[in-house]
């Protein structure tokens, strides 16, 4: 895809009015975005940014990422006719971008593995990053074991402990966890911990953002890295159907996964796109994780965006089954893409991702992530409405072995 | 230039007086509204120059666990903006001189409406605001507005702001200077009054040829040794932490203030301000 490959660095398309010339010189898409951090973290925040805009267009970079990406990851991920779940729902047809079979199980990996080039480019031996499903962490300390870095995860207590097996995967990996007990013991105040840990630690650590939010330049730089999604998906279905898909579908929680698939088509104005928030309990309960359907713009963990929070500008706690969606807050790119309308910002309730979890295990035997669960939940209510020819890409951002537990509770199963 | 404010009037007044300023902070609202205003209350008789009163946020991401306890105690018996507010009204009645800086996270500013924030501060007695997520690359936020609606905004710079930024981060800096005394969070670590002297010279380096504005350092500052050590140096001794571990330990079982919170407080202030009293007689 020669208009992906960034010649000035900007992964633009050429055009004056392409969407994908974001984020500007500030660090703003639109009115979103932006630098939020206290003045001891800007000076590092700038060589950060500095270090990406020089690793972008260095081929060696590139060509580390790029072998690394194939035989240590396992990209490209398959596009994968999803023949049976087509043929039950009635309408579009169906693919799922595999990104579940990635090495370590979900998309994460794939920024990962850019963050970490880009630490050793700059000597950073000490690497932390915040998790909250813990599929981020495990990530992360899979490729610091590859590497040799020392790796610290701060995960909440209240995650440490409903995701025990991530935590168990983490250790055997070399990571150490701290498990933070601060604000609501979770992802949000794991990002907190892991800031003020990068505060206090200023020489040898470099913060390993798992998502397309925080201060830029992470929200580009995150999206960056997992837009190898959007292109795979793009040549792979110009290859099997000859032309572009009608829609495309993700789940968001800080919205990595989904900013991946989309980007490489938002100039493409025929390609529809529906980015599926967790709706928990119900976005008319407190206990939903859906800051753009449900919250408003604010200002949190280095950027501007959608967040939930209350009238004094408090933040709220968010509520998923998935914890990898229970986050207030959403990357600044996706808050800019709601507010000029390119994409569509829609929801799931915790039940509705339960029930295409279940559906999918049994027409595709494929166990996704509660995360993509979500997603599906939202192809099971489009897909019938929309024609046969209709073609529509899921990301299936994530398999589900982690979370049989939290299934299982929730059928009220004992294992 | 903007008409001055009680800080700058504050500093003249010190500098006639040879002495470094002591800067208090404490959180409003913490640990409840009435026991927050005796403490703001008796802090100049105690010996505090400068308030700082910290505006709760759930999520203090440059705060060490002291005064991230603080903001969760305010917020949790019901405290706001509007409440931080009325605060400063209340203390203006008595006192007119004694300036007050409000401390804490751009969120629940912007949520209130940065205009309407601006007024209603200034309104109520306010004289500086330091938002510690505002760095000068966001200037246009509510730096320059406070600039206008006369606010002093004051900003921190850190170990890590070099030479080449410092211009940057004093060029819309009104009020004074903080100077961040340790890479960290509040309430850590202590800083070591070697570097400290040092890294005012160098501040000092850049002030001179911007109105000599006054350098005020905090972070980590517990002792009265270590306010007497830093005021040899510097404009302002800043110290937070200490305050509020007073309050957190003069709380009963059930997180409630007793008789002693409010004195606890005054007395740690009345040690601090000694220290550099005791600065001042030896210059
Ligand atoms: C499988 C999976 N999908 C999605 C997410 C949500 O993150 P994002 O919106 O950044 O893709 C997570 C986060 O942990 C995840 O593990």
């Amino acid at each position: 895809m020669s208009n992906d490959t960034p010649s000035n660095g900007k992964p633009n398309s050429g055009t004056p009015n392409s969407l994908r010339n974001g984020p500007d010189d500030t660090g703003r898409f639109g009115t979103f975005g932006g630098m939020f951090v206290a003045e001891t973290l800007m000076p590092l925040i700038k060589d950060l940014t500095a270090e990406y805009e020089r690793a972008k267009v260095d081929p060696a970079y590139l060509e580390m990422m790029d072998d690394f990406l194939k035989h240590y990851v396992g990209r490209p991920s398959p596009l994968y006719y999803a023949e049976r779940l087509t043929k039950h729902l009635g309408g579009a047809k169906i693919y799922f971008k595999r990104d579940e079979l990635n090495h370590t199980g979900a998309h994460k990996i794939n920024n990962v593995l850019g963050q970490i080039l880009l630490a050793l480019r700059m000597g950073k031996k000490r690497i932390i990053a915040e998790t909250g499903a813990g599929q981020h962490g495990v990530a992360t300390a899979t490729v610091c074991a590859r590497f040799g870095l020392k790796c610290i995860v701060f995960m909440g207590a209240v995650d440490v402990e409903r995701q025990k097996p991530n935590v168990f995967r983490m250790k055997l990996l070399g990571a150490e966890i701290v498990p933070v007990t601060s604000g609501t013991s979770t992802l949000k105040d794991a990002m907190n911990e892991a800031l003020r840990d990068w505060v206090s630690n200023v020489d040898d650590t470099f913060y390993c953002i798992g998502t397309a939010a925080g201060p830029h330049p992470y929200p580009e730089m995150v999206r960056d890295f997992q837009c190898v999604i959007g292109r795979e998906a793009k040549e792979q279905m110009l290859e099997r159907e000859g032309r572009l898909p009608d829609s495309l579908i993700a789940a968001i929680g800080g919205g990595s996964n989904a900013i991946g698939l989309f980007h490489p088509f938002l100039d493409d104005p025929s390609v529809e796109m529906f980015g599926v928030e967790a709706a928990g309990r119900g976005l008319d309960t407190a206990e939903h994780a859906a800051s753009m359907t449900g919250g408003a713009p604010g200002v949190l963990h280095g950027n501007r965006t959608y967040l939930l929070m209350d009238e004094d500008g408090q933040i709220n706690d968010a509520h998923s089954i998935s914890a990898g969606l229970d986050y207030p807050g959403v990357g600044p790119e996706h808050a800019w893409l709601k507010d000029n309308g390119r994409v569509n910002y829609i929801s799931a309730t915790d039940d509705e991702a339960l029930e295409a979890f279940q559906l999918c295990c049994k027409l595709e035997g494929i166990i996704p992530a509660l995360e993509p669960s979500h997603a599906l939940a939202q192809v099971m209510k489009l897909a019938p409405t929309f024609d046969k020819d209709h073609l529509m890409i899921m990301n299936m951002c994530g398999r589900g072995d982690k979370d049989i537990f939290t299934v299982a509770d929730h059928l009220g199963v004992t294992i | 230039m903007t008409a001055l404010t009680r800080i700058d009037t504050r500093f003249e007044k010190l500098k006639a007086e040879g002495r470094a300023a002591l800067v208090t902070f404490v959180t409003a609202g913490d640990p409840d509204f009435d026991t927050a205003m005796e403490i703001v209350n008796g802090l100049p008789g105690a010996g505090a120059d400068i308030i700082e009163l910290g505006m709760p946020f759930t999520d203090p991401m440059a705060d060490g666990p002291a005064i991230q306890a603080a903001s969760l105690r305010a917020l949790n018996v019901g405290h706001n903006m509007h409440k931080t507010l009325d605060m400063v009204r209340a203390f203006r009645k008595n006192d007119d001189e004694t300036p007050i800086v409000l401390m804490g996270y751009y969120n629940p500013v912007f949520i209130y409406g940065n205009d309407k924030f601006l007024a209603d501060a200034k309104e109520a007695g306010v004289d500086g605001l330091i938002i510690v997520d505002l760095p000068p690359e966001e200037d246009s936020e509510l730096c320059i507005p406070a600039m206008k609606a006369g606010l002093n905004f004051i900003r921190l710079a850190t170990p890590t702001t070099d030479d080449k930024r410092l211009p940057k981060v004093l060029t819309n800096t009104s009020g004074f200077l903080y100077y961040v005394s340790v890479l960290g969070v509040t309430g850590t670590k202590a800083p070591v009054a070697s570097t400290v002297g040092d890294a005012v010279k160098r501040i000092k380096r850049h002030t001179k040829d911007m109105g000599d504005i006054p350098v005020c350092v905090g972070f980590g500052v517990r002792t009265s040794e270590q306010a007497h050590d830093i005021a040899k140096n510097a404009d302002g001794v800043v110290a937070g932490s200490v305050l509020v571990d007073a309050i957190t330990d003069n709380l009963d079982e059930n997180g409630k203030p007793g008789p002693n919170t409010a004195t606890a407080v005054h007395n740690v202030v009345k040690q601090l301000a000694a220290g550099i009293k005791a600065a001042a007689q030896k210059n």
